[in-house]
């Protein structure tokens, strides 16, 4: 992994960038995400947020459980606005 | 953690950093922020992004012109890019009461330098054209207002105050405050104490808690509002779209995404619950598809809610609290106290320094409740 290696596709994130807040002495998940976007995308951190993880804990020298998650927002899943006004789907 | 200070902040949301960064840049020197989760982890980072000075009373119009003007060279002031936009608000009126509330508006808002104007349903499609006109019977437009992202500005904030010596401390939460004889002895934190003459309550959602901690009862409670956003989509329109008779704003951010909500302030309890509803997804979608049809193949990707601390009035309360020297608050801010943060932590400096504000801002103070001078916004959403 160098700094050019993508994190989150969804938001074309690379690592250069969280090495860069990580570097400012920022140590939580939530900040990177506030931070760089990292996570924010279409997936909503699906693909990303173990790599994340086990980075943020690489550079804190810390357990992986002991980075702590950022809030899980609904939908699981994108769905449309069409779908969601519908009255027909309870 | 530090032993002692000349003034505590407690809240590192976008007050507390305003104020940490106009308080250092006259050069005072030992400032502390407490922040008990991360820069931005509260209202400031859930709010909805808009910035506008499109009000209804003098004093918030006021504030929010002074605010943008600050907006407008903040990124390079800060050295961050805080994504300004000023890509316009437009306000929706859909009662005959409305219009005229909204006229009234735009002449005080024009007598005060501020560019907005009145808009036939017409010249609202023409600056929206998928709007659905279904009805509408006018609004406001000005072009000024807009958008700038509010985790980079918070950051922002924070960062540039650290850089002029401010210790922003995360992950500490103050616990107690000790008072003596209407005076402040010292903060306890549950990291240790500080001990501190000043306090500045710039805690947003908690700020009533927070005054409690002091002995106070500060008139404010806070109250969840709601916010879903979609993917990133090409750019279909550029305003925000405001309705309060409707109960809605929504707008397309610069990088696509669609961020919309609405508050349901005589339904919703209050207190400091932010969990995100299906209920509000539903309505949410069904508002937006209604104004612009064409939204209805987007998709959702996101919700989440966050805080409004409410004053009575709908406006700040700021200053010092006249029962404890020192104390002073930046709280009860309504829903709109992102988008005034530059110019109100710019006073509240000033107050401190014990110098002339750059706005007069006596009438707001805590003691315009209990002098019956209310000064009540009809615009908030």
């Amino acid at each position: 992994m160098n700094d050019e290696t993508i994190i989150c596709r969804c938001e074309d994130v690379k690592w250069g960038e969280i090495r860069k807040v990580l570097d400012k002495g920022y140590t939580s998940l939530n900040e990177i995400k506030r931070i760089t976007r990292a996570g924010m995308g279409r997936c909503q951190g699906k693909t990303c947020r173990r790599i994340l993880l086990r980075e943020i804990a690489k550079y804190h020298k810390k357990r992986i459980e002991e980075i702590e998650l950022t809030t899980f927002r609904p939908p699981t899943k994108p769905i449309k606005l069409g779908t969601l006004a519908g009255d027909d789907d309870d | 953690m530090i032993k002692k200070a000349d003034i505590v902040i407690i809240g590192g949301g976008i007050q507390g950093c305003s104020i940490a960064y106009n308080l250092a840049k006259k050069g005072i020197k030992n400032i502390v922020i407490l922040e008990r989760n991360t820069c931005a982890n509260g209202s400031s980072g859930r709010c909805g992004a808009g910035i506008r000075q499109q009000f209804g009373t003098k004093m918030n119009c006021i504030l929010a012109l002074e605010s943008m003007k600050i907006f407008e060279t903040l990124s390079e002031e800060l050295d961050y890019d805080i994504e300004l936009n000023q890509a316009g608000y437009l306000m929706l009126a859909y009662t005959e009461k409305e219009m005229k509330q909204f006229k009234k508006n735009v002449a005080l808002e024009q007598s005060l330098g501020i560019d907005a104007k009145v808009v036939t349903p017409g010249e609202a499609r023409e600056i929206v054209p998928p709007l659905n006109l279904e009805g509408i019977l006018g609004g406001t437009f000005c072009q000024a207002d807009g958008n700038v992202n509010p985790l980079y500005t918070t950051f922002a904030y924070a960062e540039a105050a650290q850089r002029l010596g401010v210790k922003y401390y995360p992950f500490t939460e103050a616990t107690e405050i000790e008072t003596e004889n209407g005076r402040i002895l010292s903060v306890m934190t549950d990291k240790g104490r500080i001990i501190t003459s000043m306090i500045v309550n710039a805690a947003g959602g908690y700020s009533g808690p927070v005054g409690k901690m002091a002995g106070l009862d500060i008139p404010v409670y806070s109250q969840r509002h709601q916010i879903l956003i979609t993917e990133h989509i090409d750019l279909l329109w550029k305003p925000m779209l405001m309705s309060f008779s409707e109960n809605f704003y929504f707008q397309q951010l610069p990088d696509g995404g669609i961020l919309g909500g609405y508050g349901d302030p005589q339904n919703e309890v209050k207190g400091d619950n932010i969990e995100s509803t299906w209920q509000f997804a539903r309505t949410m979608a069904k508002k937006m598809v209604k104004l612009v049809p064409i939204l209805k193949d987007v998709r959702m990707v996101r919700q989440w809610a966050g805080l409004y601390n409410m004053s009575p009035d709908a406006q700040p309360i700021l200053g010092e609290h006249p029962e404890l020297k020192g104390f002073y608050l930046s709280v009860g801010f309504s829903g709109h106290g992102f988008m005034l943060a530059p110019i109100t932590g710019k006073l509240i400096a000033e107050l401190i320094m014990e110098e002339k504000t750059s706005i007069s801002i006596d009438k707001l103070d805590i003691g315009r409740f209990e002098r019956g001078e209310l000064i009540h916004e009809p615009s908030v959403v």
